[in-house]
């Protein structure tokens, strides 16, 4: 025991803090870039990046270290932007929620509120598909991420497929957030702290019992750890970051709707935690920049960027153990 | 009464629907441990191309007939091109790959066949009602059922009398032993497939004069069919079959009553947008109580 609970240091090495610095270098003077090169939109882009960013890393945390392949994590992502859709409504109409939940529209409520719910519903859907595992377990979540969708897609007083529609950002202090400069800091900023956090997690006893138990459940619950309980609460954590992101999203679109938890937005997720490395720290964050990029270039350049996507992302899974295998031997031990 | 034993049918239909489905996704993860994702893909190129062909050659026949063709090439394309080389590879991969090529058919079909839906004409033979005492009732969907029925009667056949079905029991419960004892296990593979392409196509067939055919029916089908799988145990063709017909009747009979339960509490608009959306969660909901009692689903398979 007395090895688990030392906290083996996870060296991080030179070279990916150099990576590190050179690429929050590149966040912060982005949209001073962005403006002096004439292109404001790119800001718009990036913060999509780091909202999904917060969302890909909260996935990896019961994916990658955790070894719960969810497929049904847009449900928490959506779940956490109706949160915010919802208090909002209620704080323009004025009646509360329930007859005793006022409306909100201050960032400080509605993002733990949020970050509440979706921790609540992560663990109610955790516990009950944790019974299974594997595909069973793959399976379960993505149904009831879809019964959310539906949930929600029949909420008629919060417009049902329509969706929601957010007049105006969450408030901050003074801050004006409906500037998408200001805005964008934040999402940085909060991707900062979702990514100190997740290291912290990692790192700790925690997450080196849930690594632990991602490679041999058995042998863990010899030592007398349940691995349920720590499988639970890494996905609870796992839905609450996701739950974040929803909010975040939905203060930048300024809309809410059943497509945020659509199942293909859970698959969108999955592929920034495998494009980024599974059971990486800052993958997530390459992973949603080469997803969101890479869409965007495609839907420009054509209506059915899918046919496109498709392939590429086929041909990544397939060939991406070769790749690594060729990339290891070229720098002579295993990349990332 | 009346209704309610109409629903029931219903409810049947959409049942054997679902086993077609069910029995060939868990039996392409009961032999060879994949997860298939481009299974309900199968079932849209099967309803695709009945309805193209039936409105080229106006035969029900022909276009029965080509849509199982399809769906089983395609199936067979698959396992060829992409499934073969992820036996080995986790789950993760799996849901990966087989997602990019729901991704990758989706969009084909809509280059192809466009957005709008397409419709196709119940056969004039098979059209009409018959009565049955209480009520009267389509033909056409009486002949779904029967005729999954007997699916699912060669199917248990073919499963315990004959030596692939023996092959196939004994792979879904001791994987490497059957490799081991020298089985040529890569044509029992593309067999299975096969055949889970054949009954998923159709199950595409037969839904396309009944719904609407067009992009995305694949999915949408497919994650009931997963709560099929869930509910059933995974790897158990019986459990898929028992685990459809439930799903199937929960479905259909809460969708139909319980905006009128509703009605008699509320007003009228509210009580149907509200049943209507529980209704929608109804089989999510029996899934998590099933999972309650028994995790490993009703009918468990072995090892």
């Amino acid at each position: 025991m007395a090895e688990l609970s030392s906290r083996p240091e996870r060296r991080i090495s030179p070279l990916h803090w150099a990576i590190f610095a050179a690429a929050l270098a590149l966040l912060i003077a982005l949209p001073f870039l962005a403006k002096a090169f004439g292109s404001p939109a790119s800001i718009g882009l990036a913060t999509r990046i780091l909202i999904y960013a917060i969302a890909a890393a909260s996935l990896n945390i019961a994916l990658g270290y955790g070894g719960m392949v969810s497929f049904g994590h847009a449900a928490f992502f959506g779940l956490g932007a109706y949160v915010t859709g919802i208090l909002y409504h209620h704080f323009i109409s004025g009646d509360p929620l329930f007859g005793v939940i006022t409306g909100s529209n201050a960032l400080l409520v509605t993002l733990p509120a949020a970050i509440l719910v979706t921790g609540v519903m992560a663990a109610i859907i955790g516990a009950l598909s944790l019974r299974t595992s594997g595909v069973q377990f793959i399976m379960i979540t993505l149904a009831f991420a879809q019964m959310l969708f539906f949930f929600f897609a029949a909420l008629k007083i919060y417009g049902g497929d329509d969706g929601l529609i957010i007049r105006r950002r969450n408030t901050l202090f003074d801050l004006n957030l409906r500037d998408d400069t200001t805005f964008y800091f934040l999402c940085l900023g909060l991707t900062l702290v979702v990514f100190f956090l997740k290291a912290r997690i990692v790192g700790s006893r925690f997450g080196r019992v849930l690594e632990g138990i991602r490679q041999n459940e058995r042998r863990m619950a010899i030592f007398g750890l349940s691995p349920y309980a720590y499988k639970l609460v890494a996905f609870a954590i796992s839905g609450m970051g996701a739950g974040l992101a929803g909010a975040l999203m939905a203060n930048y679109l300024r809309f809410v709707s059943p497509d945020m938890l659509h199942w293909t937005k859970s698959g969108e997720l999955m592929i920034m935690v495998i494009l980024g490395g599974v059971g990486t720290l800052f993958g997530p964050l390459f992973g949603a920049g080469a997803l969101v990029l890479l869409e965007t270039v495609l839907a420009g350049w054509t209506e059915h960027w899918q046919i496109v996507l498709g392939p590429i992302l086929l041909a990544i899974v397939l060939f991406r153990s070769d790749a690594r295998a060729l990339l290891a031997r070229a720098f002579g031990r295993r990349a990332a | 009464m009346a209704l309610i034993l109409e629903q029931l049918l219903n409810g049947l239909q959409l049942g054997v629907t679902l086993f077609l489905l069910a029995a060939g996704l868990t039996l392409v993860f009961g032999i060879m441990g994949v997860i298939n994702l481009a299974h309900g893909s199968l079932y849209m190129i099967g309803a695709y191309a009945g309805a193209l062909l039936a409105a080229q050659t106006g035969s029900f026949v022909l276009a029965f007939l080509g849509g199982l063709l399809a769906a089983g090439l395609a199936g067979m394309l698959i396992e060829f091109l992409v499934l073969r080389k992820l036996y080995a590879r986790d789950h993760l991969d799996q849901v990966l790959a087989t997602f990019a090529l729901i991704l990758t058919v989706n969009q084909a079909a809509v280059i192809l066949f466009g957005r709008r839906p397409l419709f196709v004409d119940i056969p004039p033979w098979l059209n009409g009602s018959v009565s049955l005492g209480l009520f009267n009732y389509p033909i056409y969907r009486l002949s779904i059922i029967a005729l999954g029925l007997v699916v699912a009667v060669a199917l248990a056949l073919f499963i315990t009398r004959t030596r692939i079905g023996m092959l196939v029991r004994a792979g879904a419960t001791h994987r490497d032993m059957v490799r081991a004892l020298g089985v040529d296990i890569r044509m029992l593979y593309t067999v299975i497939f096969g055949l889970g392409a054949l009954l998923a196509g159709l199950a595409g067939v037969m839904a396309g004069p009944l719904l609407a055919v067009q992009v995305g029916m694949g999915e949408q089908i497919l994650i009931l069919t997963f709560v099929v799988v869930v509910i059933g145990g995974l790897g158990s063709v019986r459990g898929a079959f028992f685990g459809a017909l439930l799903v199937g009747m929960v479905d259909t009979s809460m969708r139909a009553f319980l905006p009128g339960l509703f009605r008699q509490l509320m007003p009228g608009p509210e009580a149907d947008a509200l049943g209507a959306g529980i209704a929608s969660m109804g089989v999510y909901l029996l899934m998590a109580l099933v999972l309650l009692i028994r995790p490993k689903g009703l009918f468990p398979a072995h090892g």
